[in-house]
């Protein structure tokens, strides 16, 4: 079911100049931060946690709940991750090029809640226009006070930067995101510690928010938590942006109330995805993310939530559902993520340095026809060492979760299309003629 | 001693955790896998090394282990112990994990162990063999490239072998300090790389070598040379400075081939310098000696031991018939075992009864200063409250001290106050004082707080820092925790302005510690066995001779004998008739090139007991040629006085003989008698007769606490030796296999009882001079006229010793002969940087080439302490034993 | 090429300024370094280096781990194209293969008149516009061969330059002041 939940991150998206200060002021930017500066620091995370924001970026973890674990120290930071990278997932990149004045208030707001003592915005540095407009904002907002000393005549200060990343999907990975933003290799930290929010930044506490979660925040404040709440079910609160790509005919972003709307609705609604292309069948479609197991026709009518996602073994991840239809060869599908996977892994880790690269081989290999029957075993047997069991979620046999999430294009596309995986094998050739 | 302290002072609070179902009690903090490998249960390891931080990335450790939410596989390198967790190494997940991980190194790993320097004694070619699957799964293309490729002038790197477990990047950064060498790329192309323009060339490289889990990382001096099933090895001590880093020396086909650093915790942790390492090639060098020489008349010829020793015997006597045993005189001795030392100080002192023996050339300081000073072990210094560093470039001198102490100011358990006339390796990580040569005393009383000394032409600023950091330190009553490194760092600042301000300091701080930074290998032990004037062995004064050593040894000499310098200008004088060099290359090694030149050439009889040709071998009369490192046993004496076991692992060449043999043929060719005809029966006499070595002995240095050695002077006290988990990878080769699979080498424990008399570190008679020399008025020099620099003489470890020099690998990384200026002193000048130009004192003018240096003090320039380059001059040329500091002009040509 | 200019060791000093610890600065120095020549010359690892406080072996390593951060000289214009999942499901190898032949070189090379490199480029988070590329990190997409001709076409005539700068550089837009705040606000927790 589409609801007529109204737009909270991509309201402004109707103006060409969305991106302008001039638009933000004019359609209500900064009120929810000023609104903040007038509320003590625990209202404002009150109203947080009363929205039940999850967070945007993948992991679904309760924002309100990370903010809360922060150490108690006299200097801590707010890092905003926008470093999206994960295939199929373009909804950061929307928000930095298209309103990037929203992310800087919410970030703005979050920092005031937790008491930080600088805000580091990690943007991907691939946004070349985003870092642009991002900056702009930034120092647009220096000049009307909205960063820096005495913001807004009050008593909060606070300094912020925009920091480019430069091409390595692992940094998103919050730990690597702050190996990275310290100068180094983004190699994931090993926990524990496990939560940056203890030992982040320079060892400092350290909140790391996505892009998307930071942007909801100027609207949770002008509206309250409970508002916010209202939408969506169950602990799939609010709306959220999802980015919808593959064989579909109107590829892009929608924002839409969590729980209520349905993948059917995603793809095929006429306002939506408006169906498979050249009117053909839908084969599988990934829920979440690259690094989510696929789903097939028969996971169609799942609500967008969170919880029933996992329940059905995948997950929502970072909100982008890529469509595959009857002539998309799976095992080149499953080979390119391999691939992708493969070159991301940062190297640390034994199992997932070396098998991403040999589950890689074996993929291209039966693809081109030159696959065994032993194979499939072996794909599985090695993707068992990456992942133990190949439970959902994962177990893992490496530091972070990079490594447990190669398997599930395998092993989900071998559970779905053991026939097509033997097509290659027995016929020598990719019956799909490589599509 | 030490040893007893720590486990007696250990808090016994403890957890239990369950490890394969044996409940073991470890220490909160303590990893699994060092918990499990003390319980029996070796865990497969690559990247974890108990000298390092864990990483936890090669994963080869995985474990099942309890948790919150059920049992998980968690690092076991990583994960510290708590309290009732539950670890199963072997349950089928655990062992699927494992070989998982196993299968995945593979992957990637070429098969080419036939041809590698590894293969025999390589984890990962010996886990594979336990525990891997018969034949692969692996039918892909693996990675390639390049085969190895030089990424320093020591090491090699293969990178199709690497399995990334980051040792040596690790190594590099966290224990060396210089991360000359990082990962660069990512995924499966990674690997690991100096910087373009930036070899690795640390003095430490070797060591990544060594912990190398597999055969990417290969050292040139040993390529290709043995099969580890071929190798035959013996624990042993390094004899390339005097830190007595503990080794393995290992043979092959009766040569040595390689050297490995072996874990002790009061000295080198497992670490070498490359010198230490690779200086073993110098044993069969070409320039060795294998017979002895003799010169009739124009010129050295090969000649026997009978004839030479009849020579010697005949110069002796005749000189001891005209002119009395003051004409007698023996220089050198650094080189020697204990033993070795201890029967040419008997020969010297009871049999010739001359007393002007010196160990030291020199180039070091006052025995009684040395011997009398309060001493401190490196454990004790890494842990003091502050450690100053007097005019001394560790990493230079004394490499794997350096390492010691710059890895604990990173880890903030001690702070460094470098007192030094340039700066330093320590410097980064120190509080600093520069100062021009000859104010090293004036500095080190200010910095103590001493109001009455002059503070004209020091930096106030740093001399304020220096203080408060001092002061702010907590030192307790009479300067307790204080530890104070002291040595001959800069030649161009005299003994004496060393050891003013060393024996000031112990006046200021009577609790206080020293450290000594004397760097030849053996010169602890050789000032320790009486081979310096008026002294005894066991750190006692000729006043101080107790009975048995007068029944033992006879009448001593009459006068007090002359040290080495005292002795050159006696000789030069034409007083000397007979001259002992022990391993010293008098015309190479004195400081003072010109006063030793005269001296030598007015010496009738110069007899060199030597290894190696050198240039004061070519102008002696009689050459004997002895065993060196490896070549011989006996026991040596560190920085520390830490006497550990020196092992002879090869056979010496030609004819040489142990040193100890020639002082005791020797004696009984001029018709005496040394009394031992053993080794064994040297170090019984030692035992007995030297105080600070009561009950010291051979079999106590070859029993089971010899790993660590043993400080003197020791009390009757039980050794409690508890060995460390050692890090199976790097230690000794050929038992590779064994100990990776079970059963495991664990740990020793070992006990000894040790019968000695708690006797003082030093003598009272000692310790009065010591005083004596505090409590006089500091020596300074005078300061110069603003034409002139002051020349700081500075020794690299890649010198032109002997040792450096005979080695082929590391006789091309000398640093390059120049002198160092202040850029805008070369500005005044007229000279660039790169050209020449002369420097003049009263004596002489040398040519040399600059280079600019921004961070000298502009009245200070700077020379390697080099005698000679290619027939022109060298630094030791424009030294003057007699002056304080070395005054020179500059001059454009 | 070679060293930092001026102008830009001074943007350096106010990049590190905007850190608590130097390093943080090496990758945005990084980006300034290429925006200065195309690529990473040897000489200008060394100056970060010396700027930030670490060895030119940690900058060469830490900037390898990075895809847009170059070590050795590229075109004037490099094309990153995707083909990962979105794309590869709209034509990105046929596009990448037609790229080759049009300007006659293989993936990771680089055109003789030193024009254009190609490079195979992950996820660029524009799979709405699939397949879609970036001509030194500015979006085009969706591509066919015929727009991909296009494309060329006008960034061989200069008709992009406006939209395209020089490769290397990322934001136009310089920070406007350097860090204000001034206090922490430590208060409150």
């Amino acid at each position: 079911m589409i609801t007529n939940a109204a737009p909270i991150v991509t309201r402004r998206m109707g103006y060409e100049d969305s991106h302008k200060l001039s638009r933000y002021l004019e359609t209500g930017g900064y009120d929810g931060f000023k609104k903040a500066l007038t509320m003590s620091r625990e209202d404002v995370a009150d109203q947080v946690n009363r929205a039940s924001l999850l967070g945007r970026g993948g992991a679904g973890f309760p924002a309100g709940r990370k903010w809360s674990m922060l150490r108690s120290a006299t200097t801590s930071y707010l890092v905003i991750n926008g470093d999206e990278s994960e295939p199929a997932t373009f909804k950061d990149h929307l928000l930095v090029e298209r309103d990037p004045h929203q992310i800087i208030e919410g970030a703005l707001i979050c920092a005031y809640a937790i008491g930080a003592s600088q805000i580091f915005i990690f943007c991907r540095g691939e946004f070349a226009l985003g870092l642009e407009r991002l900056q702009q904002a930034c120092n647009e907002a220096y000049e009307i006070g909205a960063i820096g000393k005495s913001i807004f005549g009050s008593s909060f200060s606070i300094d912020l930067v925009i920091h480019p990343g430069a091409g390595a999907y692992i940094c998103g990975e919050e730990t690597a995101l702050l190996e990275s933003l310290e100068g180094k290799r983004g190699f994931p930290r090993i926990k524990p510690p496990f939560f940056p929010a203890v030992q982040g930044l320079y060892g400092a506490p350290t909140v790391v928010n996505n892009i998307e979660t930071m942007s909801n925040l100027p609207w949770i404040v002008l509206n309250g938590g409970d508002a916010f709440a209202a939408l969506g079910e169950g602990s799939s609160t609010g709306t959220r942006l999802f980015a919808l790509s593959g064989r579909v005919n109107r590829p892009g972003w929608y924002e839409l109330e969590m729980s209520k709307t349905t993948f059917r609705d995603l793809i095929f609604d006429p306002t939506l995805g408006a169906g498979v292309k050249e009117g053909r069948a839908l084969k599988a479609f990934i829920p979440g993310g690259v690094s989510a197991p696929w789903f097939g026709p028969g996971e169609l009518d799942l609500g967008l939530d969170q919880d029933a996602v996992g329940k059905a073994g995948s997950m929502l991840g970072s909100g982008s559902v890529v469509v595959m239809d009857e002539s998309t060869c799976v095992v080149r599908a499953a080979w390119r993520i391999t691939r992708f996977f493969s070159r991301e892994s940062c190297g640390q880790c034994t199992p997932c340095r070396e098998g991403g690269g040999w589950l890689e081989q074996i993929l291209r290999r039966i693809e081109e026809g030159k696959g065994r029957e032993t194979d499939l075993d072996l794909l599985m047997d090695v993707c068992d060492n990456l992942a133990p069991g190949l439970t959902w979620p994962p177990q893992q046999t490496t530091i972070c979760v990079l490594g447990p999430s190669i398997p599930s294009s395998i092993a989900s596309s071998i559970r779905m299309f053991r026939d097509e995986y033997h097509a290659h094998i027995r016929e020598g050739r990719c019956p799909m003629g490589s599509r | 001693m030490t040893e007893l302290d720590m486990s007696t002072q250990e808090t016994p609070v403890t957890v239990s955790v369950t490890i394969d179902g044996n409940v073991v009690q470890a220490r909160p903090g303590e990893l699994i896998i060092e918990v499990a490998e003390r319980a029996g249960v070796f865990i497969p390891r690559f990247c974890y090394h108990p000298r390092m931080e864990p990483v936890g990335v090669c994963r080869m450790c995985l474990v099942e282990v309890s948790g919150p939410r059920g049992f998980s596989l968690q690092p076991s390198c990583y994960l510290h112990v708590a309290e009732g967790q539950e670890v199963i190494t072997n349950s089928p997940k655990a062992r699927k994990a494992q070989e998982g991980v196993l299968e995945f190194l593979l992957v990637n790993h070429p098969l080419d162990c036939p041809v590698c320097d590894k293969g025999g004694e390589c984890p990962l070619q010996d886990q594979t063999m336990a525990h891997g699957p018969g034949e692969t799964r692996f039918i892909e293309q693996k990675r390639h490239w390049p085969k190895p490729i030089d990424i320093g002038p020591l090491v090699s790197l293969d990178r199709e072998r690497c399995i990334q477990c980051a040792r040596c990047t690790r190594f590099a950064s966290e224990v060396a300090g210089e991360a000359l060498i990082d990962f660069a790329f990512r995924s499966s192309e990674i690997e690991v790389a100096p910087f373009a323009l930036e070899p690795f060339s640390s003095y430490f490289a070797g060591n990544t070598v060594q912990i190398c889990p597999v055969g990417a990382l290969t050292a040139p001096p040993y390529r290709f040379k043995s099969r580890p099933w071929d190798l035959e090895q013996a624990e042993s001590t390094c004899e390339g400075c005097a830190v007595g880093c503990r080794t393995v020396a290992q043979s092959s086909a009766g040569a040595l081939v390689r050297y490995l650093g072996v874990d002790v915790d009061g000295v080198n942790q497992s670490w070498l310098c490359d010198k230490g390492r690779y200086g073993f090639e110098a044993v069969h060098a070409s320039n060795r000696l294998s017979l002895p020489l003799l010169n009739r008349g124009e010129e050295l010829e090969e000649s026997t031991w009978h004839d030479a020793l009849l020579a010697v015997s005949d110069s002796v006597q005749e000189a001891l018939r005209e002119y009395g045993p003051s004409s007698i005189a023996f220089i050198g001795g650094a080189r020697l075992t204990n033993e070795d030392a201890f029967a040419f100080a008997k020969l010297a002192k009871a049999v010739i009864g001359t007393d002007s023996v010196d160990a030291q050339l020199g180039d070091g300081l006052p025995a009684e200063l040395v011997l009398g000073l309060p001493r401190a072990t490196i454990n004790e210094a890494v842990k003091a409250k502050v450690v100053i560093v007097l005019n001394q470039d560790l990493r230079e001198e004394l490499p794997v001290l350096f390492l010691r102490l710059r890895r604990s100011v990173v880890e903030k358990s001690t702070a460094v106050i470098d007192c030094s006339s340039v700066t330093t390796s320590l410097s980064k990580y120190a509080t600093s004082v520069r100062y021009v040569p000859g104010d090293l005393a004036r500095v080190v009383a200010l910095i103590s707080g001493e109001s009455n000394v002059d503070a004209l032409g020091l930096d106030q600023d740093q001399i304020e820092l220096a203080k408060m950091r001092l002061s702010a330190a907590g030192l307790g009553d009479g300067g307790e925790g204080l530890v104070i490194v002291c040595g001959r760092g800069d030649l161009g600042e005299s003994a004496s302005i060393v050891a003013s301000a060393a024996a000031t300091l112990h006046r200021l701080f009577p609790k206080a510690r020293f450290l000594s930074a004397l760097r030849r290998a053996n010169v602890h032990g050789a000032l320790d066995m009486g081979l310096a004037p008026g002294m005894l062995p066991g750190r006692v004064t000729f006043e101080e001779r107790s009975d048995a050593l007068v029944r033992a040894w006879g009448p001593m000499p009459a006068e007090r004998g002359s040290d080495a310098i005292g002795t050159l200008e006696a000789a030069a004088q034409g007083k000397i008739k007979v001259l002992f060099t022990l391993g010293a290359d008098v015309l190479s090694d004195v400081p003072d090139r010109d006063l030793a030149k005269r001296a030598l050439a007015k010496v009738p009889t110069v007899i060199a007991i030597a290894t190696h040709h050198d240039s004061t071998t070519s102008a002696a009369t009689v050459v004997l040629p002895v065993a060196g490192e490896g070549e011989r046993s006996g026991t040596v004496t560190n920085i520390e006085g830490r006497v550990a076991p020196t092992t002879q692992k090869i056979v010496p060449p030609g004819v040489s003989w142990p040193a100890w043999m020639v002082a005791a043929e020797i004696a009984r060719k001029i018709g005496s008698d040394l009394g031992f005809e053993s080794l064994f029966e040297i170090s019984e006499e030692i035992a007995a007769l030297a105080p600070a070595y009561h009950g010291v002995n051979l079999g106590l240095a070859n029993s089971d606490a010899r790993r660590e050695g043993v400080v003197v002077p020791v009390g009757p006290v039980a050794i409690d030796i508890r060995s460390r988990p050692l890090d199976p990878i790097a230690t000794p080769g050929i038992s590779s296999v064994e100990e990776q699979g079970a059963p495991i080498r664990l740990g020793k424990t070992a006990r000894a009882t040790l019968a000695g008399d708690a006797g003082l570190e030093s003598s009272g008679g000692l310790q009065r001079l010591v005083r004596a020399l505090g409590a006089a008025p500091l020596v300074v020099a005078p300061r110069a006229d603003s034409y002139t620099y002051r020349l700081s003489i500075r020794r690299t470890l890649y010198d032109q010793g002997t040792l450096v020099q005979s080695s082929s690998s590391l006789a091309p990384l000398r640093a390059p002969f120049a002198l160092r200026v202040h850029p805008q002193e070369l500005a005044r000048l007229g000279v660039k940087d790169g050209e020449e130009l002369m420097i003049r004192t009263s004596r002489l003018a040398i040519r040399v080439n600059v280079i600019a240096d921004a961070d000298l003090a502009r009245q200070v320039v700077v020379l390697g302490a080099r005698a000679e380059e290619a027939g022109t001059f060298g630094a030791f040329d424009l030294i003057d034993a007699q002056e304080l500091v070395v005054d020179v002009r500059l001059e454009s040509i | 090429m070679a060293h930092l200019n001026s102008e830009n060791l001074e943007r350096a000093t106010r990049l590190i300024a905007l850190y608590p610890k130097d390093r943080s600065a090496l990758i945005p120095l990084c980006h300034l370094a290429q925006s200065q020549d195309g690529f990473l010359t040897e000489e200008a690892i060394q100056d970060i280096a010396e700027l930030v406080g670490v060895t030119p072996a940690e900058v060469y390593g830490t900037a390898t781990f990075y895809d847009m951060l170059h070590t050795e000289p590229v075109g004037k214009y490099v094309f990153a194209m995707c083909t990962n999942i979105a794309c590869l499901l709209n034509g990105a190898f046929e596009l990448l293969e037609h790229a080759q032949h049009r300007l006659g070189v293989h993936v990771g090379q680089t055109t003789k008149d030193g024009m254009f490199t190609i490079e195979e480029a992950e996820c660029l988070a524009a799979c709405d516009t699939a397949p879609c590329i970036q001509v030194n990190h500015r979006f085009f997409g969706p591509l066919a061969a015929e727009s991909f001709d296009a494309l060329v076409g006008d960034l061989e005539s200069g008709r992009l330059d406006d939209v395209v700068p020089p490769h290397g550089v990322l934001s136009r837009v310089e920070r406007s002041v350097g860090l204000v705040a001034d206090t922490e606000n430590e208060v409150a927790r």
